[in-house]
């Protein structure tokens, strides 16, 4: 891992801190377990053009399909140069580009679809990746999707799509923190054997074991698109702790939809120090 | 009263399918999907002359809206085909969300649209597409009258860009317009013109207001009938143009009175021009199994049903 990746990780946990602060509103929780994921993806493993068209032809596309994780998904894109970083500041607040949940709406660079009501972005990415073999174009599509989101029934119908039609240059992450708004996913609706679920459907699966540890996402993510063109779609189980990087925000669903107050932010801050400056 | 006759009758499906395989031939951007209707929706045609270019998604509707957002994405032009109860229905979120306030480049094309369905009865007999469809911000909706109409329709809509709710049915009926017949979407299209009452029907309801015109002439009564193919957006000039010379309106369409063709009418009579309205439409209620004629007749959507309300409409002025 180098220095720029290693000094990204506690500043975007600061942006998502103190987007959700600012408003008392919004999901950092997941976003928060995320971090690692996003920056890898946006700094290392995707291949991107400089700027933004929707078409994306020519470079890798990423779907966020759990849409309330919309922090760090901002966050990344800001930081990775499609939008003033100052714009952080609007996260949430009338006449903004980032709304609640991402949307195209609004024309924030970087999103090519609106996601929040959940289940949907599987079909999506497919979509997009069906229409990157139509194109000859032979960059991949990323996706992201929560785990307790895969209660919803769309996502099997993709699942069972993707699988049929060889949809081979797709590679969808689950967010596997076991954790959802009412509690964990054992207890609201267990997901029972997810590996083997995604593995019965026809899915090439791949687990990262530490989800926070951007090393481990790097190789996991490597190997992932080193599967990719064999005939199957790939699945990363990425086991993250909702709350990452704040001690007291951990281990737990507490902090999925609600943020820290002024003391609260004082603490998580000073876990996070200001590394590349903050917006 | 300008008489129209016609050769043939087919249905309006076909007209689609037909349009779809011109445009598999002239509009390489162009891709199809199915959810398992590919024999009902006349999409063979382009299949076997484009079959990199369409996708069998299966029975799995959801998962089908979700594909063609994500292909306009690499600039395609998705067209997707299922019964309109299935198109509308069954995926309101996925259309909302990822396709109309993603504002994707998709065409919802639906057949077996409303009553004449026929014998399957209600659960797929759709009468509120229209008022879903019409409510989605973006989204245009239109309703042709026939095969040509429903062909041209399916040509003009690819050169559009934005979400488009394409509507048409599975009866055979009278083939009226010219094949030639250009397609402005969001223009009436003025069929007779008359003096004492102004009929605006869409769909197959725009046959019977013929109908009901010539019979209302024998009795003396001078309908203007004028066909709105787009609900969505609505030709509000022509329509406050007719009945500022007529005085009154009658609003045809083969969908449920809420939400449909007549209230988007009245809207704009409400607020520019009030003017009495009476509503050929279902009375609020479900379907049921029967034949297309039957059930036409049956729940106040024939020639007969306008002529009433007609006459009624001119009780009023």
């Amino acid at each position: 891992m180098n220095d720029t990746l290693q000094a990204l990780i506690p500043q975007t946990r600061r942006d998502i801190l103190r987007m959700v602060h600012k408003v008392n509103s919004g999901h950092p929780g997941a976003s928060l377990g995320c971090t690692e994921f996003f920056i890898a993806l946006y700094h290392k493993i995707m291949h991107l053009k400089p700027g933004f068209d929707m078409n994306g032809i020519g470079e890798d596309l990423f779907f966020l399909s759990n849409g309330h994780i919309s922090p760090i998904f901002y966050s990344t894109l800001a930081r990775r140069g499609y939008f003033p970083v100052a714009e952080l500041s609007t996260f949430r607040l009338l006449n903004s580009r980032l709304q609640g949940h991402p949307g195209t709406h609004e024309g924030l660079p970087g999103i090519r679809v609106a996601s929040g009501s959940l289940g949907q972005g599987m079909s999506v990415a497919i979509g997009a990746a069906l229409s990157k073999k139509l194109n000859k174009d032979d960059r991949l599509v990323f996706s992201l999707h929560g785990d307790g989101e895969l209660q919803e029934g769309q996502n099997w119908e993709a699942i069972m799509y993707a699988a049929g039609n060889q949809v081979d240059n797709l590679i969808a992450t689950i967010d596997y923190n076991g954790q959802q708004i009412d509690g964990a996913t054992d207890t609201v609706l267990p997901l029972g054997d997810l590996k083997g679920k995604f593995e019965a459907f026809g899915w090439e699966v791949l687990t990262i074991k530490e989800g926070n540890n951007i090393d481990a996402i790097l190789h996991g993510l490597e190997r992932a698109k080193a599967k990719t063109g064999n005939g199957k779609p790939i699945c990363v189980l990425l086991h993250t702790v909702m709350g990452h990087g704040v001690d007291f925000m951990m281990h737990t669903h507490a902090w999925h939809g609600k943020a820290p107050n002024n003391e609260q932010l004082k603490i998580a801050l000073n876990q996070n120090p200001e590394t590349l400056g903050d917006y | 009263m300008k008489k129209y006759t016609y050769t043939e009758q087919k249905d309006t499906r076909s007209g689609f399918g037909a349009g779809l395989t011109e445009l598999g031939r002239t509009n390489p951007k162009v891709v199809a999907l199915c959810a398992d209707l590919v024999g009902s929706l006349k999409m063979q045609g382009f299949i076997d002359e484009n079959p990199d270019r369409f996708f069998q998604i299966g029975i799995a509707e959801a998962n089908m809206m979700g594909i063609a957002a994500g292909l306009t994405i690499g600039d395609k032009i998705p067209f997707t085909g299922t019964f309109a109860n299935f198109s509308t229905g069954r995926v309101y979120d996925q259309i909302r969300q990822s396709i109309a306030y993603s504002g994707k480049n998709v065409k919802i094309c639906a057949s077996h649209a409303g009553i004449t369905l026929g014998e399957d009865g209600a659960t797929h007999q759709i009468l509120e597409d229209i008022g879903m469809m019409k409510m989605l911000p973006g989204m245009v909706v239109i309703n042709p009258c026939d095969y040509n109409q429903t062909k041209a329709a399916t040509l003009a809509i690819a050169d559009y860009e934005g979400p488009v709710y394409l509507r048409f049915g599975r009866p055979v009926i009278p083939v009226f317009t010219p094949s030639d017949a250009p397609f402005h979407i969001g223009k009436a299209v003025m069929l007779n013109e008359g003096t004492d009452v102004t009929i605006v029907a869409t769909g197959h309801l725009v046959w019977e207001a013929l109908l009901a015109g010539e019979a209302l002439e024998k009795i003396g009564i001078s309908a203007e009938i004028i066909n709105i193919h787009t609900i969505k957006p609505l030709d509000k000039e022509a329509i406050i143009a007719s009945v500022q010379k007529t005085g009154c309106v009658v609003s045809c369409e083969e969908h449920n009175c809420l939400g449909g063709l007549g209230e988007s009418i009245a809207r704009v009579l409400a607020l520019e021009h009030p003017t009495p309205q009476e509503f050929v439409a279902t009375q609020d209620t479900f379907g049921e199994s029967g034949t297309p004629k039957q059930l036409m007749e049956k729940y106040g959507l024939d020639s007969i049903a306008i002529i009433k309300a007609v006459q009624k409409v001119l009780e009023r002025i």
